[in-house]
């Protein structure tokens, strides 16, 4: 996350931080989709809880999957944070729905960012996104006998 | 009407009075004289504006108009009274004594001493944000020369014990610096009954204009000199060169005056909108007031929001209503607030909190949508969190181990 800071000069980071939020954030932020808790005692839901309190980002996002087809059938979040962290967690469960677990693994924080308009100083609210869901998945993954996903640490 | 938006973050810039601005506006145009040019009446005419103005200041905090210098505010206050003694009187010693919640031109100035070969303590708070007197006296070495404590804090509001600071450093003969930024012009500040050697003040944070700023620096018992810190045509008595920045010293000066006329009816007001604030708003589940309740500046209410992000929380309502917040969500550092760290808080209640500034122009009609906003946004995001779900569920979110980046 740092070095992306330092690369932009002064001025940017100042008009960044002013304007930080993008007209999608504010939708997302104003009226929030799947907000709520799924079941977290059934086997074909997964949990993901990623961030810390220490960090002000904490999100729990849940998938529930259709054993036969595995496809997402549902999706919840909650999280504390900023509302760049409240919308990526938003759009991540809007996209979640209807994907198979296998397509929803292919979610790049990037794609929230681009989707968002998110500035550099909120990248890392992308990232805790995708964390939480592959965090999730392999919650599943692991409530199902499979094995857990091995993924490449991204930098916050 | 109510008119929207609300400002309340009047700690960190108050509006200029209309009558300030009056008083200003003919010293831009038709005297615009330098108050140096002693053989003109333009000259003229600008020195006996700065020599009244000078006198409105000096009367607010009970100094001998001799005794102020006027600068450009202050961090050019806080540099200069600082750096000022460090060099004067490098011969008696180079140790400082300040403390941890010291506003950033402050501590970074005792910084830039360290790297020049001097010494500095950093006392720690109590928890209510004051400093512990007896950790004070037994910082004091033979060589201390300076303990620099600020009258009010700028993030909780506290007050410092000014009196009992002083009364310590005259017993050892250190001299007291004191960054009054907050308290001048809203509460009761007397350079003599307080015992401050050395103090730094502006005219924005009170009604008056930006870029113009004093520092007291006492001519008897003892008498004190700070070393120049820019070089120039000697100007306020030789401690800080460049022209006089003639209009905004006026606006200063009427700031002044006007605030020690109405500054205890201000006080009086703005305490009882910020009780009725501070009061409603702790009425919601697991929040807290954060600093000493009792020896505060009237105006000033920061309050945590418990499981909830203060970034988050503003932006529920910042179109409408100007606040602060001790997140720091934005900055570059992503470090919350060190004032409300010192204060021992835990990172995650520093990120919870809210910074409330009242001031002259706020009303009740303004605090009143600013309870209902605040508390609306404050249940929803609420809803929202997940820290919240775990709390009403009894699960203790301190055993939790997360995941650090």
């Amino acid at each position: 996350m740092y070095f992306l800071i330092f690369k932009l000069p002064y001025f940017q980071i100042f008009k960044l931080t002013k304007m930080a939020y993008s007209e999608k954030v504010i939708d997302h932020y104003s009226n929030p989709k799947n907000v709520g808790t799924l079941d977290k005692s059934k086997k074909n839901v997964g949990t993901g809880l990623v961030g810390a309190p220490e960090c002000g980002d904490v999100m729990r996002l849940q998938i529930e999957v259709d054993d036969a087809t595995g496809v997402i059938t549902d999706a919840k979040f909650k999280t504390f944070g900023c509302g760049s962290a409240i919308a990526s967690s938003s759009l991540a469960t809007e996209w979640l729905k209807g994907k198979t677990v296998d397509q929803a693994v292919q979610i790049d924080n990037m794609d929230l960012v681009e989707e968002l308009n998110l500035p550099p100083v909120k990248i890392h609210c992308s990232v805790l996104a995708e964390d939480a869901i592959k965090s999730a998945i392999n919650d599943y993954r692991k409530k199902n006998g499979l094995e857990e996903l091995v993924f490449e640490e991204k930098i916050h | 009407m109510l008119k929207l938006p609300i400002y309340l973050d009047n700690n960190a810039t108050t509006p200029m009075d209309p009558r300030v601005l009056e008083a200003m506006i003919p010293y831009f145009t038709e005297h615009f004289g330098n108050a140096a040019s002693r053989n003109h009446p333009f000259g003229w005419e600008a020195e006996e504006a700065v020599d009244y103005a000078r006198e409105q200041v000096a009367k607010l905090i009970g100094a001998d108009p001799k005794e102020i210098i006027f600068t450009s505010g202050a961090t050019e206050g806080d540099n200069l009274g600082i750096k000022g003694v460090y060099e004067m009187y490098a011969s008696k010693g180079n140790h400082i004594i300040t403390c941890t919640t010291e506003h950033k031109a402050v501590l970074d100035t005792c910084k830039h001493i360290e790297r020049t070969g001097g010494e500095v303590t950093y006392l720690e708070v109590k928890a209510d944000g004051l400093i512990d007197l007896k950790e004070l006296e037994a910082a004091i070495k033979p060589t201390t020369i300076l303990i620099a404590i600020m009258y009010a804090n700028n993030e909780i509001g506290v007050i410092q014990p000014v009196k009992e600071i002083s009364t310590i450093a005259k017993k050892h003969g250190v001299l007291f610096f004191s960054d009054a930024v907050q308290a001048v012009g809203k509460i009761p500040v007397d350079v003599n009954k307080d015992g401050i050697d050395i103090m730094a003040f502006t005219a924005h944070k009170m009604y008056g204009p930006k870029g113009i700023g004093a520092l007291y620096v006492r001519r008897k018992n003892p008498r004190v000199k700070v070393t120049a810190q820019m070089d120039g045509g000697g100007h306020e008595r030789g401690m800080r060169s460049g022209t006089l920045n003639v209009p905004g010293i006026v606006g200063f000066g009427k700031a002044c005056e006007l605030a020690r006329l109405e500054m205890a009816e201000d006080a009086a007001r703005l305490s009882i909108l910020r009780d009725k604030l501070e009061n409603a708003l702790t009425q919601i589940e697991e929040t807290y007031v954060n600093g000493n309740r009792e020896h505060r500046l009237p105006h000033v209410a920061n309050i945590s929001f418990k499981y909830v992000e203060g970034e988050g929380l503003l932006m529920g309502f910042n179109k409408n209503i100007a606040l602060s917040s001790g997140s720091a969500c934005t900055s570059a550092s992503l470090e919350p607030s060190y004032v409300l760290k010192a204060l021992g808080l835990g990172d995650d209640l520093a990120h919870s909190s809210l910074r409330f500034g009242l001031g002259r122009f706020t009303t009740e009609e303004q605090i009143d949508y600013t309870i209902k906003s605040v508390s609306e946004t404050v249940l929803k995001l609420r809803e929202m969190s997940p820290l919240w779900e775990m709390f009403k569920e009894g699960v203790d979110i301190d055993k939790i181990e997360w995941a650090h980046h």
